[in-house]
């Protein structure tokens, strides 16, 4: 524990120390406010809620998030720091935890600086709490899950750039699984049982039930399940890679 | 102790290392020695835990690298090759990292982490980046990464890379000093770093040891070894050639031309001239063991020739190097 906390420690303060840090923030918070009101127009709807808000997080992830993953591990093998790493009396779970953690914690911070939005729809009427609160859970962990596929990229390949382009187009698939389109397409020659086994695979039907004012158990584990196995996938291959 | 037994390892269909045993023992710095890409830093990677052997095992201090890979790591310090270290922290801050994880905390960790800083001249650059660090001084870093939990066990893939010749020896000084109460295992294609710094050396090549003892031992295995170099003037070279073969336990005598030396510059020229007295280089070789030293330089004596140089040839661990490491034999 102790060392996945040092682990933890240097890789958040590596995202401060450098412009990674502010870049993804302010990126991060003009996009979501950006999309917010101009595009889904949140002054027209006059509603109370801050769906408009939320139904972005999906797609503005899908470019963030492997950006900030994408250096964990490539950045390791390609300086040989992982040499360093492995040769200290750090285990490979403690490694791969805390730089998770790390990497998740500070889009966790990105996340929670969005509290203007949440300020803006208590002035401007009364909002249902519950559904902010799940809504901001399920974010979370929709963001781990993004993460957590990152992670997996990242130990594969050297080069960040691969890293990047591999991660958004494994998250953009698990996305999609259970897109409308996607799902009617399959249903034109897959049985619907089957059909909805692949939808419910997918980041977006999880990620709606958090939206509709749900804490589904079945989500939440789906989504730490699947942070557990990409991050299992990720010990195997470093194991296998490490020496390249 | 660290005791390595058959250690193998393959990378794909390529044998990288080849059954390599030995053991190294406390007071003992064993210098790794092998052309580039013989194994050398594959073993090295295999005794810290970094790479898991395809067969065969290593043990330090009685903990096998694959059962109790935490404990070997807690007690090796270890300089990869290039010194890697994060970049994006300044020197300070990265020694604090390292230290943390080796189970340091409060005043223990800072005052450690002071120490290393004194001990390997980084007082200067504490606060900068890695990243703006020149070599040398990166080379430090890792030393001083090494170093830190003050280890029984060290194992250092080319320590002196990329320094200057001050600096290399500095460090070999600082090696020399830690071989007597650690266990050093150290890496180098610098043959000299051998003889300066080692009490032992292993050569590798094709993943295989191909010779093992001290550097003298190595050293007496060169052709060269024993061999006595001459200089004379007023010799008749035909004459003396012929001559010197008769001195007890000369094998055979070679004469030397210009290019076995260093050049000169053009005045001083040529083999010939002096006082109009001819000049003449010879290599007296021994039979296997004779030692030649003393007859020749009493047979030289009685000839009455004026003799410029004599040299006793220590052995050439180049000689021995290259040939051991391209099939030859030497």
């Amino acid at each position: 524990m102790r060392n996945l906390k040092a682990v933890l420690k240097r890789e958040l303060r590596g995202y401060f120390e450098s412009p990674v840090a502010y870049v993804f923030i302010i990126i991060f918070l003009l996009a979501t406010a950006g999309c917010t009101f101009f595009i889904s127009r949140f002054f027209d709807s006059r509603v109370a809620s801050l769906d408009p808000f939320f139904v972005w997080h999906p797609w503005l992830y899908l470019f963030l998030v492997p950006a900030v993953g994408m250096r964990l591990w490539s950045e390791e093998r390609k300086s040989g720091t992982i040499e360093l790493l492995f040769t200290l009396p750090i285990t490979l779970i403690e490694a791969i935890a805390g730089k998770f953690l790390a990497a998740w914690l500070f889009v966790g911070i990105a996340l929670l600086l969005t509290f203007p939005m949440v300020a803006t729809v208590a002035y401007l009427g009364s909002p249902d709490y519950g559904i902010i609160v799940t809504s901001y859970i399920g974010s979370f962990l929709l963001a781990g899950a993004y993460l957590a596929v990152t992670c997996l990229f990242s130990a594969m390949s050297k080069n960040q750039v691969i890293s990047f382009v591999l991660s958004v187009v494994a998250c953009f698939a698990m996305l999609m699984l259970g897109a409308g389109v996607f799902t009617d397409f399959l249903n034109g020659f897959l049985p619907v049982g089957i059909s909805e086994a692949i939808s419910a695979f997918s980041f977006f039907t999880h990620f709606q039930s958090f939206q509709r004012g749900l804490l589904d158990s079945r989500s939440i584990i789906y989504f730490i399940s699947l942070i557990g196995f990409m991050l299992t996938a990720n010990a195997v291959v470093l194991e296998m890679k490490k020496a390249e | 102790m660290i005791a390595v037994e058959s250690l193998a390892k393959s990378f794909g269909s390529i044998r990288a290392v080849d059954g390599i045993s030995f053991t190294v023992n406390k007071g003992e710095i064993l210098g790794f020695l092998g052309p580039n890409g013989a194994g050398k830093s594959t073993t090295m990677k295999m005794i810290t835990t970094f790479l898991p052997p395809t067969s065969g095992s290593a043990k330090v201090a009685d903990f096998d690298i694959w059962e109790n890979p935490l404990e070997v790591r807690a007690r090796i310090g270890y300089l990869p090759e290039s010194a890697p270290s994060y970049k994006d922290m300044n020197v300070y801050d990265f020694l604090m990292f390292t230290a943390e994880v080796r189970g340091y905390d409060g005043e223990e960790r800072k005052n450690r982490v002071m120490r290393m800083l004194e001990t390997c001249n980084l007082k200067d650059v504490a606060w900068q980046l890695i990243d703006t660090l020149s070599k040398g001084y990166r080379q430090r870093v890792g030393f001083a990464q090494a170093l830190l939990h003050d280890p029984e066990y060290l194992v250092l893939d080319e320590p002196t890379d990329g320094l200057d010749p001050n600096q290399k020896q500095e460090v070999r000084a600082l090696i020399r000093r830690m071989g007597r109460e650690k266990c050093i295992i150290l890496s180098t294609h610098i043959l000299e770093e051998v003889e300066a710094v080692c009490s032992r050396a292993i050569i590798i090549g094709n993943g295989k040891i191909v010779a093992d003892g001290t550097p003298e031992a190595l050293r007496s295995r060169s052709a060269l070894y024993g061999a006595v170099t001459l200089e004379l003037t007023g010799a008749e070279t035909a004459g003396a050639l012929a001559d010197l073969q008769k001195i007890t336990g000369v094998e055979r005598v070679v004469e030397l031309n210009d290019e076995d030396r260093p050049p000169k510059p053009a005045s001083e020229n040529g083999n010939t001239a002096k006082d109009g007295k001819s000049s003449l280089r010879v290599r007296l070789f021994p039979k296997k063991g004779f030692a030649i030293a003393h007859e020749a330089a009493q047979f030289v004596h009685q000839r009455k020739w004026e003799v410029d140089a004599f040299t006793l040839e220590k052995g050439d661990l180049n000689e021995v190097f290259y040939n051991l490491t391209r099939g030859g034999q030497a």
